[in-house]
This record gives C-alpha cells, sequence and structure tokens, in this order.
C-alpha cells in the first residue's frame, strides 16, 4: 500500500493478465529504443494518433469518388498511392498501394500469408480474422469456401484472383458499385462501402443502407 | 525510356539492378530454395511457375538483406507475378481460371521455359 492510500502496484483492470512473449519482448524493445535515445515517448505516441486517425471511412471515400469520377478511378487504378494522396491521404511509410477493381468477370481478395500487411493508411488497424492463420492459408487455398462462409457466392464464370501482399505492395479493392445507386451522392456511397468490401470478403451494398445515408 | 533523341547518341553502361531483367509476359519460375531465415517468399509458392504480370517501380530496396543491416547500393525490381491456383494447388477444387497474384524480388525469380 502507498503511503496515499491505495495501491499502485497493480494497474487496474490489468492483474490477472500474464503479458505474452512477444508482449514482453516488443516492451523490451521499445524501452530500450527509448533508453537509448533512439526514439522518444512523444514519436511514438504521435505515430499511434496517426494509426488511430486511419479507419474504412477513408477508403470508403476514395471508392466512391472512384465510382463517380471516371478519370480519377483511372488515375487510381494507374498509381494507388497517388490517388489516395489526390485526395488528401498521406501515405506515412514506404508503401505502394495497387486498387484491384471488381468487374464482372474478376472478384478480388486480398491477404497477407506472411504475417499481417493491410492497407492501414486508407483502412486503418486489420480485424483480427484477417491476421489469424486459418483466414491467411485458406484465402490462397479455397478461397471459394472462405467467400462463401462470409455469405458471398462468386459464381464460375468470375475468377477469383487472390492478391497475396508479402513485402512492399499494399492492396485494397475497388468493389463494383451496386445497382440502383445510379442518383446517389457521393456521400451516399460511401456509407455503401465496408471494410470488409475493400478486403474483398463481401460485395458493397451487401448490407441494408442506413437511413441517414438515404 | 524516356529521353531526347540526342540521349541515343551514345550508350552508357547501365549498373547492375538498374534495368528489370523480366519483362511482363515472361515465364517464371519461383526459386526453390529454403535458406535459414525470415523469406518474404511464402512456402507454397516456390517452385511453382508464374507469369510476370507487371514490373513494379520503382525499384525497392532487397527487404531481406536490409533485415540483416545489409541495406546499401542493391536496389532491384519486385515483380507481379501471376500464378494460376490450379498451378499452387494439384487438386484445387475451385475456377480453372482462379488465380494469385503476388509481389517477387528479383532475386528469387528464375527464367522458364515452360509453358
Amino acid at each position: 500500500m502507498s503511503s496515499h492510500g491505495h495501491d499502485h502496484s497493480v494497474k487496474p483492470g490489468a492483474n490477472d493478465i500474464t503479458p505474452g512473449y512477444y508482449e514482453i519482448m516488443e516492451t523490451s524493445v521499445r524501452e530500450l529504443l527509448m533508453a537509448k535515445q533512439l526514439i522518444t515517448g512523444a514519436e511514438i505516441r504521435r505515430h499511434l494518433e496517426v494509426l488511430d486517425s486511419r479507419t474504412p471511412a477513408l477508403g470508403a471515400k476514395i471508392v466512391a469518388h472512384a465510382w463517380v469520377d471516371p478519370e480519377f478511378r483511372a488515375r487510381l487504378l494507374a498509381n494507388g498511392r497517388a490517388g489516395c494522396e489526390e485526395l488528401g491521404i498521406d501515405f506515412y511509410d514506404d508503401t505502394q498501394l495497387i486498387v484491384l477493381e471488381n468487374t464482372d468477370k474478376v472478384h478480388n481478395l486480398i491477404v497477407c500469408t506472411l504475417c499481417s500487411c493491410y492497407p492501414r493508411p486508407v483502412l486503418g488497424l486489420p480485424p483480427d480474422w484477417y491476421k489469424l492463420k486459418p483466414f491467411r492459408a485458406r484465402a490462397v487455398k479455397e478461397p471459394r469456401k472462405v467467400l462463401a462462409e462470409f455469405g458471398t457466392i462468386i459464381p464460375d464464370h468470375v475468377e477469383v484472383r487472390v492478391s497475396d501482399s508479402t513485402s512492399a505492395v499494399r492492396y485494397l479493392v475497388l468493389p463494383q458499385r451496386p445497382e440502383g445507386t445510379e442518383d446517389f451522392t457521393e456521400e451516399q456511397l460511401a456509407a455503401m462501402v465496408t471494410r470488409d468490401a475493400m478486403i474483398g470478403v463481401i460485395k458493397a451494398g451487401f448490407c441494408e443502407i442506413p437511413e441517414a445515408a438515404r | 525510356m524516356t529521353g531526347t533523341a540526342s540521349a541515343n547518341s551514345f550508350s552508357v553502361v547501365k549498373g547492375a539492378g538498374e534495368e528489370p531483367i523480366f519483362q511482363a509476359g515472361d515465364s517464371v519460375r519461383i526459386s526453390r530454395r529454403f535458406p535459414i531465415g525470415h523469406f518474404r517468399v511464402p512456402n507454397y509458392i516456390r517452385g511453382k511457375v508464374g507469369l510476370v504480370e507487371a514490373v513494379m517501380e520503382p525499384k525497392q530496396l532487397n527487404n531481406e538483406e536490409e533485415g540483416f543491416g545489409r541495406n546499401a547500393g542493391n536496389k532491384r525490381h519486385y515483380y507481379r507475378i501471376a500464378i494460376p491456383l490450379a498451378e499452387l494447388w494439384p487438386n484445387y477444387a475451385g475456377s480453372v481460371s482462379d488465380s494469385l497474384r503476388i509481389e517477387v524480388f528479383e532475386t528469387w525469380l528464375e527464367r522458364s521455359g515452360a509453358k
């Protein structure tokens, strides 16, 4: 018990969690880098703030803009990173972005079989299932079964194209614009684009359109 | 290549790795090597044959060398490689047109006469 009346030795809510091997390693490396003054706590915090500011809403904005502006779509498909930067979405790392366009002939799915490479600058952190081995292994071996488990049935005449991200390239799926959305505004369209549609496990417009976006 | 016509009036020898060794449409085999360490080439594509879909610009550091602190002057190209899923998995149950795209560093590619 400390001098001012309560116990500081145990963090609230953390008393029953033993840190794992990698958590201990991360803490050790981080503290070592800070002790050697190679990085500062402020720099780490700043990067966390950068990561926290990235969400699927950015990807949805990119997709919706590509749907309404064919010239932008062409530039985005030619150079994904430059297209995003055009909309003010900067990349804070050295990764390149390839935007994969779904068509009547091709359905794209993204995965990182080696780890968890993900278009974080435009989608934020990946969902847990994206990082787990079952999805990573099965996405390249039986993608149609994986897609079916997400409720996405791809006809046999449509190619399923799986892009495995292994190093300096990230991928973003440009879903097909849902039918019946000809009169939608860009904001209404963006509301139809979810994270999973930009990973390629579902199609855009799969869910009900939120009332507020009508 | 960009440049003026006069640039063609002399010839220069380009440094190793400046120009991509492979071009779009080339048939390539992913090296079947298993060196110790962490390499950004998944086992399931090693030894498999695919087609170069695109040379990826700009050339980049060999991140495998970089991982060991050796990162000076060894930039080469990545290639976007297309491999049919039926080539990867002999009993693949999906459509024959289903395929994989994956980026592979130049040092892991061999020219293939196959297919």
